[in-house]
């Protein structure tokens, strides 16, 4: 008998493939699934939602009345005051997650970063509805009565300060919005930044570095496509949050005219005025609402992830 | 944040170089013995002067009761079989090991004389004098070859453009380099071989005009050709600077070395310095068994 006799390097009988086949073909099925449940959930609002784009083309984006009386629907006002609203939450929740998962990963001992972080990702598990509830008792006359009296006072003149102070409106709902998406901006930055090989830390160390510039100028760099992509899932989860929103922003049908102005979300028009919808024009512009609103979230997330690419293959630089 | 300069360091760095002088003499004298723990008689004064230095992880001790002289501008390796303290060794010479919570130093180590562990001294300010470069080659991998070249030059605040491009050229021609990737200093670091990135790692040592360069195994994550060159190099360096590198490859410490160290294991598993002389006769006529059976591979 030789070596390598054709029996020894023969394929064995399909029994024994048959759990890879299996495997593979039971992946193949639900990776494909996942998306034709995508392109079937944007095909039914573009089907049920058709009547709403063909009775107002354009008008139904960039049109700024509501009115279900006339029957006339533009989206406007809704689209306007979700995406202040979520910019106003990454404003706040952005720099303070930056700087919290900075210090959770960099600066903090252990024994003060663990029980931090447990704290800090046990916020995402809190209900909607009960930051709803202790924005409209607690945040809203809080900021009514502190940062909203004084931004009007001292700075009403300039527009975007103006009164009056409502408490609740786009300022509050921004705010609360802001506590909600911390969790996902810290927790997910924290580990980008954990997952940053010791090696470039030692390497900024031993030329003479400072924590902070090790910080700054080896961490931070090597992580940054991670962080943006934290703050880009972070802006995402505001864009469609609702019922927080919903109880705090005063669901105004206009589109706001200053921070501390009320206003209305796309998820929260939907939600709060579906259930009383006549069947026909007026249900079917409340799906096309979603389909905007679907839109904006999937353009939002293509283009960042567009630019963080960029940003990593683009690396060298000056 | 604001880098304290530590006046007692930096007052005795300018010390002027009596080694240098001594560097041609054919034989040195056989003065650096460990096992003498001192030298029998005056020396020049040694860049590094390691006393009775102990290093703790924890309450493990890694190192144990190390004694040691190391002459400026030549090239020391050190040796030993694996985990016998060599990586812990080299780090605290420029407080390294600091970076690692729970490390403990007992002993002294003085360069040019100055206590690098005294309260006055800013590990900061050390690393600037006391330079490393690492096993696997670690280029910063967002900044381009250029960036990477100068990347401690700017933590000093230096940045005017023709200052950087001298040290760029400077430092990229000292480390064997420059030729090579002259074309493209904007191109990415970690674009280049594993061999040209340590050279890079090099060059941005070099860049900031360090004294004294560790090096932990600088080639053991290399092939053949790109040792040799890195070896090449480091025989050029130590005209300029003070060498430290340890390595597990026999031959190479012998090739680059003018001495060698040879730590070992106790039985406690805390390395410590069996012996230590010219290169040349650790490897012919070590005087204990150990270094015997390791450098004639019996061992470890
Ligand atoms: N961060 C650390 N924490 C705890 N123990 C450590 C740490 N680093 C090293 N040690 C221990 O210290 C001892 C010496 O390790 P070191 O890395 O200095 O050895 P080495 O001689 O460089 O080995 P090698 O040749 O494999 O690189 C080993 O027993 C190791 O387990
Ligand atoms: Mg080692």
């Amino acid at each position: 008998m030789t070596a390598f006799s054709p029996s020894r390097l023969a394929r064995r009988g399909s029994g024994s493939r048959l759990p890879d086949r299996l495997f593979r073909g039971s992946s193949r099925v639900l990776a494909w699934a996942l998306v034709v449940s995508l392109i079937g959930l944007g095909a039914m609002l573009l089907v049920n939602g058709w009547g709403a784009f063909a009775t107002f083309g354009p008008a139904f984006v960039i049109g700024t009345d509501w009115d279900p009386v006339k029957n006339i629907y533009g989206a406007l006002p809704f689209i306007v005051g979700t995406l202040l609203s979520s910019a106003i939450a990454l404003v706040i929740a952005a720099p303070i997650g930056l700087l919290t998962a900075i210090f959770l990963a960099e600066l903090a001992p252990r024994r003060v970063a663990i029980p931090l972080t447990f704290t800090i990702e046990l916020l995402a598990a809190i209900p909607s509805v009960v930051f709803g509830l202790w924005g409209v008792f607690v945040l809203s006359p809080f900021l009514q009565s502190t940062i909203e009296a004084w931004a009007v006072d001292t700075l009403g003149w300039i527009p975007i300060f103006a009164g009056p102070p409502f408490g609740v409106g786009l300022f509050a709902a921004g705010v609360i919005l802001s506590i909600m998406i911390l969790p996902t901006i810290v927790s997910i930055a924290r580990e980008v930044i954990g997952s940053i090989p010791n090696s470039q830390r030692e390497a900024m160390y031993a030329l003479g570095a400072t924590r902070w510039e090790v910080v700054t100028r080896a961490v931070l760099p090597a992580a940054r496509s991670g962080i943006a992509g934290a703050i880009i899932l972070g802006f995402g989860r505001a864009l469609g949050e609702t019922m927080a929103v919903t109880m705090v922003i005063g669901n105004a049908q206009s589109i706001p005219q200053s921070l501390f102005d009320q206003a209305q979300t796309i998820a929260s028009q939907i939600a709060t005025t579906f259930n009383e919808a006549q069947v026909g024009i007026q249900t079917s512009s409340l799906i096309a609402l979603g389909l905007v609103l679907l839109v904006i979230t999937l353009g939002l997330n293509v283009g960042a992830r567009v630019l963080v690419g960029r940003t990593v293959t683009g690396a060298g630089g000056r | 944040m604001a880098i304290k300069t530590p006046v007692s360091l930096n007052g005795v760095l300018n010390v002027p170089e009596p080694a240098a002088a001594d560097r041609s003499a054919p034989a040195r004298p056989e003065t650096f013995d460990a096992v003498g723990a001192m030298p029998a008689q005056p020396a020049p004064s040694p860049k590094l002067q390691i006393r009775g230095l102990n290093v703790f992880y924890g309450t493990f001790r890694a190192v144990r009761d190390v004694d040691l002289a190391i002459p400026g501008r030549s090239v020391t390796a050190i040796i030993g079989p694996s985990g016998c303290g060599k990586s812990t060794f080299l780090r605290t010479l420029n407080r390294m090991h600091e970076l690692v919570p729970g490390t403990r130093v007992e002993g002294s180590v003085r360069l040019d004389g100055a206590d690098v562990y005294a309260t006055d001294v800013d590990p900061v300010e050390l690393r600037r004098v006391v330079g490393m470069v690492f096993q696997r080659p670690n280029p910063f991998p967002t900044m381009s070859i250029y960036d990477n070249v100068v990347a401690g030059v700017r933590l000093t605040g230096r940045r005017a453009k023709s200052e950087l491009d001298g040290i760029v050229e400077s430092s990229l021609r000292r480390a064997a380099l420059w030729s090579e990737v002259k074309d493209k200093l904007k191109e990415n670091g970690t674009s280049l071989s594993g061999g040209q990135q340590q050279r890079l790692c090099i060059a941005r040592a070099l860049a900031v005009d360090p004294e004294v360069i560790l090096m932990d195994e600088p080639a053991s994550a290399l092939d053949p050709i790109a040792t040799l060159r890195i070896e090449e190099l480091i025989a050029e360096l130590r005209e300029t600077y003070t060498i430290v590198i340890v390595t597990h490859n026999m031959q190479q410490a012998a090739r680059v070395s003018d001495q060698t160290a040879f730590f070992s294991m106790g039985d406690d598993r805390a390395g410590y310095l069996v012996e230590f002389g010219p290169t040349s006769r650790i490897f012919t006529n070590p005087l204990h068994q150990l270094t015997e059976d390791y450098v004639s591979g019996r061992f470890g």
